[in-house]
């Protein structure tokens, strides 16, 4: 675990660093992946660009709704670089609606457009599993196997580790297969199975599951619904009738 | 074709894959059921959110004793901090005004100079100059540093009235607005 990284008087937050290297892999791959599927690249650096800073902005009014008494009292905080006064869940959802708007206005595609962002967000995954080895969030149970590793006050499942090398064998598969799908949408439909599948294995050694219903962990009821309908739409992307109608 | 398309094309073979992936799952899940009790629950004393705050006795400038677990009910702000440090004499003042806005409320702040690597005398210097009003605790042996995993100062921990950390800031310096607003979210759980 290395959150901060000591360099002279700055205090560089390696979580961050390791998210942002990963949005500027992302870009870039979903940069390169566009003309395969007939994209501009720049309209999809667009629909990032854009769905990260409405993203990051909404993300503080959110926050500064929530407790707007404090912000009234004094206004000019609502600039603070703070990434610690943002409302991350808000501000993610209110990016993604303002990307897939703005995507929608300039007439993307949905599927094509989804299949070209699949590499760069496999690849974001491997970031965000680095950024958790950082940061020592989504941390694991603890546990006495040899491999364990200290964390928190405890030994530990190092669930962190798992979890990139979940993301980089996701990476991989579809690194190598993204030129050989049937269908428009298969390839991106393929990595949210592939994800919801990791995170239904991973979620198993957590220390910090969410429990519902007594004993069972939210995460993987979520990830089995999500397999269920993800692989249910692999199935319409290529069954007979859908490719007859697109032909 | 691959195998793979031609078994996502046949419709009974991938209701079938897709039935053995649910059954498969729905075991997995009931083989890692555990009590809520056994997630984190904050019953392990550990500098992060959601953990216990490590307990910790320290004596203060004013040559009193405090102890963390005394100020459980409260909302506390451990504020880990040395006079030589430019970001900790930033979030100072807004740390003091925060103190004076929220004390009536139940908002307390433990302020712990780091003495191992200050001296008691800049300390003090530093709090006149200030006119710091909350405790000042003297960490002499750098004991809180090692149970808070100390790494950047100023590193400041919100604790809410349960003891458990729901906050934790590491670097500096914070905002007014910044700590007011964390202080709220934990004055909200006051009973």
């Amino acid at each position: 675990m290395l959150p901060i990284l000591q360099v002279g008087p700055l205090a560089i937050q390696m979580p961050g660093l390791f998210l942002l290297a990963g949005v500027w892999v992302a870009v870039t791959l979903t940069d390169r992946e566009a003309p395969r599927h007939s994209l501009k690249a720049s309209v999809l650096s667009n629909v990032i660009l854009i769905g990260l800073v409405v993203g990051i902005l909404s993300a503080r009014l959110w926050y500064v709704m929530r407790f707007l008494e404090v912000y009234l009292e004094s206004p000019v905080s609502v600039l603070s670089l703070n990434p610690s006064t943002l409302a991350p869940l808000e501000g993610a959802l209110t990016g993604l609606f303002a990307a897939v708007y703005y995507g929608y206005r300039k007439g993307l595609p949905l599927w094509p457009t989804l299949d070209a962002m699949t590499p760069g967000l496999a690849a974001l995954g491997i970031a965000v599993g680095l950024s958790h080895i950082a940061s020592g969030d989504a941390f694991g149970a603890e546990t006495g196997l040899p491999w364990s590793i200290e964390l928190w006050g405890a030994q530990r499942h190092p669930t962190q580790i798992y979890e990139v090398l979940a993301a980089g064998i996701i990476f991989w598969l579809i690194w190598k297969n993204r030129r050989q799908v049937p269908a428009s949408g298969f390839l991106f439909l393929a990595w949210v199975a592939l994800s919801a599948l990791s995170r239904l294995a991973i979620e198993a050694f957590r220390g910090d599951s969410v429990i519902a219903f007594g004993s069972l962990r939210t995460a993987q009821l979520a990830s089995v619904m999500v397999l269920v309908m993800v692989l249910a739409g692999m199935h319409f992307l290529v069954r007979p009738q859908a490719q007859d109608s697109r032909s | 074709m691959s195998k793979f398309e031609s078994l996502v094309r046949d419709p009974i073979r991938w209701s079938a894959t897709v039935l053995g992936v649910v059954v498969l799952g729905a075991i997995w899940i009931a083989v890692s059921q555990v009590p809520a009790s056994a997630t984190t629950g904050g019953a392990i004393p550990s500098p992060r959110e959601g953990f216990l705050a490590p307990d910790f006795t320290l004596e203060t400038l004013q040559g009193e004793t405090v102890t963390l677990s005394d100020l459980r009910g409260k909302a506390v702000v451990v504020n880990l901090w040395a006079s030589w440090c430019p970001p900790c004499r930033a979030e100072m003042p807004a740390l003091q005004a925060a103190y004076e806005a929220d004390r009536d409320r139940g908002l307390e702040i433990l302020a712990v100079d780091m003495t191992y690597q200050d001296t008691e005398q800049d300390a003090l210097r530093f709090i006149q100059e200030f006119g710091l009003t909350f405790p000042i605790a003297l960490d002499r042996d750098g004991t809180v540093a090692r149970q808070y995993l100390l790494r950047a100062l100023p590193s400041t921990f919100f604790v809410g009235p349960d003891g458990v950390i729901t906050k934790v800031v590491i670097g500096g310096p914070m905002s007014e607005a910044t700590i007011r607003t964390n202080v709220r979210d934990m004055l909200d759980r006051l009973p």
